[in-house]
């Protein structure tokens, strides 16, 4: 994972409430087998409508997503993830990220910011006003700013180390290997065993 | 003092540190086509292996059809690569063809896999479904999957609890779907989020393991992280015999064990809701969350009458709905009607919807799919002579599968039809691009089926 310290582009007003992971990517695109190329497909079916947002020129660049509460929900696809990333996004601003979401954004250096909802109103009203607007997010401090709004957002220790250190979550967990041994050692006889 | 799920997470802490999530073992990895190929693809880049494969399983069900089809060559690949991957990492696979194939959500209850007090998780946001033997089982990412398979473990923030109690009778045409289904209504699709919710009352101690595994399944769809009962003995009762369940002194054993997870008293809980379940009615969604939801004797709701954080979902909802407000439920005619999915495929879904159809034909230019949630529930229905009900009555009896929930394989929808589902997600296009869903009961479906509009059990007498 690539080291993320700062955020600062421009942002696509989605302004939707309840973006499920399917109209992030639809299905059919998680036939395949590699990580990258999702950039088409994201929000494919939406797309369609040449009125919608993301083909609205004047937000062509943009690498801040604005969304609605409850951004992410629905299926555990990390596709999601690698479309939004794959299109240029690097963070979604949001009143409420889903879970898996979030999980999977943080393992792929997206960052997922969650602030209340009139903060975000501010920022689609921004944005709308002038397309041009830049927003920073700092994640060591885990700020959002823009000309006129600041505000703070929830991340935990762990996680702002891992995004500004890029870390591979596997070699960190392997520097426990002895610990893991130690749980296997004292586990119940009875648990199940599939081969 | 602990609840339910809290005791289960302590026992599987392997490393606890100030200002880390808990790293947590893995008791089960279940694995499936569709999510895994980049995490195996990974482990290879990294030359690590698999650390258990012992407590890893993998099948085939999103993709592959569930007639004699041919899968596309996309989806073939993946279904290959699958098989290679198994093989390569020495993990066991119920490949298509395999009398123990199925959903992954399906088989490994039926097999006796998913226990009390394990830890399960899956690349599928419907593992919650394992919660209902009082296993902690959630849905974790490809990354998170590539984790589990090197390293067993999985670190997390330990998540709230959220206790939805259920008391009272169901009345008789209500199933599992409907109070879950009741549940989503109440507390919006984010209403779990960051929590485990913990079913619990007479309602929920009343139901089979079946309609257990069907409440906990959907407990995603409330945005919970996962959703669990405690293990009683319907539990027991459905584990004993099983095939991966502990037999002899081993059994006894567990039993004593598994007795005692169930929440202490006084135990409390982040968030409390309470449900009456003799007031609830078979529910239909009409919109495009599973939230939006009417009971059957309702009507398509008007947005303006509707609370305002709602409003603009509700509104575009119905334009993708293609619905106008002040509709009865009743009225709305369907091109389709879906028995199957993670949600409804077992036995007693089956035998549901199996006693609504016998004797009566699925009303004219309607197509009915029923879809068994594995092969072990086709060879059980096929025995019981359910598929015969099902043929005679003009359904499609079909091998297991995904199949028409998730727009993955050729199951799908054609733009602008109206389904009638028995599956778990309702969001635009989810059963095929343009695609209409909406959210029922085995039973609610097939009477539908026979009525060619939304329709009760009870509407066809």
């Amino acid at each position: 994972m690539e080291p993320v310290r700062n955020i600062v582009g421009r942002a696509l007003p989605l302004a939707r409430a309840d973006v499920d992971t399917d109209q992030i990517i639809p299905s059919h695109w998680l036939k395949r087998l590699e990580r990258t190329g999702y950039g088409p497909g994201l929000f494919e079916a939406w797309r369609k409508d040449p009125a919608f947002v993301l083909n609205d020129p004047r937000y062509r660049g943009a690498t801040v997503l604005l969304a609605g509460a409850n951004f992410g929900g629905g299926s555990s696809r990390e596709h999601a993830v690698w479309a939004l990333l794959d299109a240029g996004f690097r963070a979604v601003i949001a009143p409420r990220v889903a879970d898996i979401f979030r999980n999977n954004a943080l393992r792929n250096g997206f960052v997922p910011v969650e602030v209340d909802a009139d903060t975000v109103a501010s920022l689609v009203a921004a944005v709308r006003l002038d397309p041009a607007t830049t927003i920073t997010i700092d994640v060591e401090h885990a700020t959002v700013q823009a000309p006129g709004v600041r505000a703070t957002f929830a991340l935990d220790e762990f996680s702002r180390t891992r995004l500004i250190g890029g870390l591979d979550d596997i070699a960190l967990t392997l520097r426990h290997e002895q610990d893991i041994a130690a749980y296997e050692e004292k586990r119940p006889e009875w648990l199940p065993r599939v081969r | 003092m602990a609840t339910l799920s809290e005791k289960v997470w302590e026992r599987h802490v392997v490393r606890r540190a100030a200002g880390e999530p808990d790293l947590l073992y893995v008791d089960l990895h279940l694995v499936h086509e569709v999510t895994s190929p980049q995490a195996f693809a990974g482990l290879r880049l990294s030359k690590r292996r698999v650390r258990r494969p012992d407590l890893t399983l993998a099948t085939m069900d999103h993709n592959v059809p569930t007639n004699d089809e041919p899968a596309e060559e996309i989806s073939a690949r993946q279904i290959d690569a699958m098989a290679r991957n198994a093989r390569e990492f020495g993990i066991r696979c119920y490949p298509t063809g395999d009398p123990n194939q199925g959903i992954v959500h399906v088989i490994s209850p039926q097999l006796g896999l998913t226990q009390p007090g394990m830890t399960i998780v899956c690349g599928d946001s419907h593992t919650s479904t394992h919660g209902a033997l009082g296993a902690l089982a959630w849905g974790i990412g490809t990354s998170e999957i590539e984790h589990v398979l090197a390293t067993q473990t999985i670190a997390q923030t330990k998540p709230g609890t959220m206790a939805v109690t259920v008391e009272g009778a169901l009345p008789a045409e209500c199933a599992a779907k409907d109070v879950i289904l009741g549940i989503i209504a109440r507390i919006g699709t984010a209403g779990g989020t960051g929590n485990v919710i913990e079913y619990r009352g007479a309602a929920i101690r009343a139901l089979s393991m079946e309609g257990r595994l069907t409440i906990c399944n959907m407990s995603i769809e409330a945005g919970a992280r996962a959703g669990m009962v405690a293990p009683d003995q319907v539990t027991f009762a459905w584990l004993e015999g099983r095939p991966f369940a502990p037999k002899g002194a081993q059994w006894e054993r567990a039993l004593d064990d598994w007795r005692s997870l169930a929440s202490d008293p006084g135990a409390t809980y982040s968030r409390e809701v309470a449900i009456d379940a003799s007031v609830l009615r078979p529910y239909v969604t009409w919109g495009t969350n599973p939230a939006q939801s009417v009971t059957i004797d309702g009507v398509v709701p008007d947005p303006d009458a509707l609370p305002d954080d709602t409003r603009e979902s509700a509104r575009r909802a119905l334009r993708y709905q293609d619905l106008t407000p002040g509709t009865p439920m009743r009225d709305i005619r369907v091109d389709a009607v879906f028995i199957g999915s993670c949600s409804n495929a077992r036995l007693e879904d089956l035998r549901a919807a199996a006693d609504v159809v016998r004797g009566r034909r699925v009303r004219s230019g309607i197509r009915g799919l029923v879809v068994p949630g594995s092969m072990g529930v086709k060879a059980d229905a096929e025995r019981e002579g359910l598929d015969r009900i099902f043929r005679d009555a003009g359904f499609e009896w079909r091998d297991a599968g995904c199949s028409m929930c998730l727009g993955m394989n050729p199951d799908i929808l054609r733009p602008g039809e109206r389904c009638a589902s028995t599956s778990n997600r309702n969001f635009e296009g989810r059963q095929g691009p343009g695609g209409r869903t909406h959210l029922v009961s085995p039973a609610v479906a097939a009477a539908t089926a026979i009525a060619g509009h939304f329709a009760s059990p009870s509407d066809l007498r």
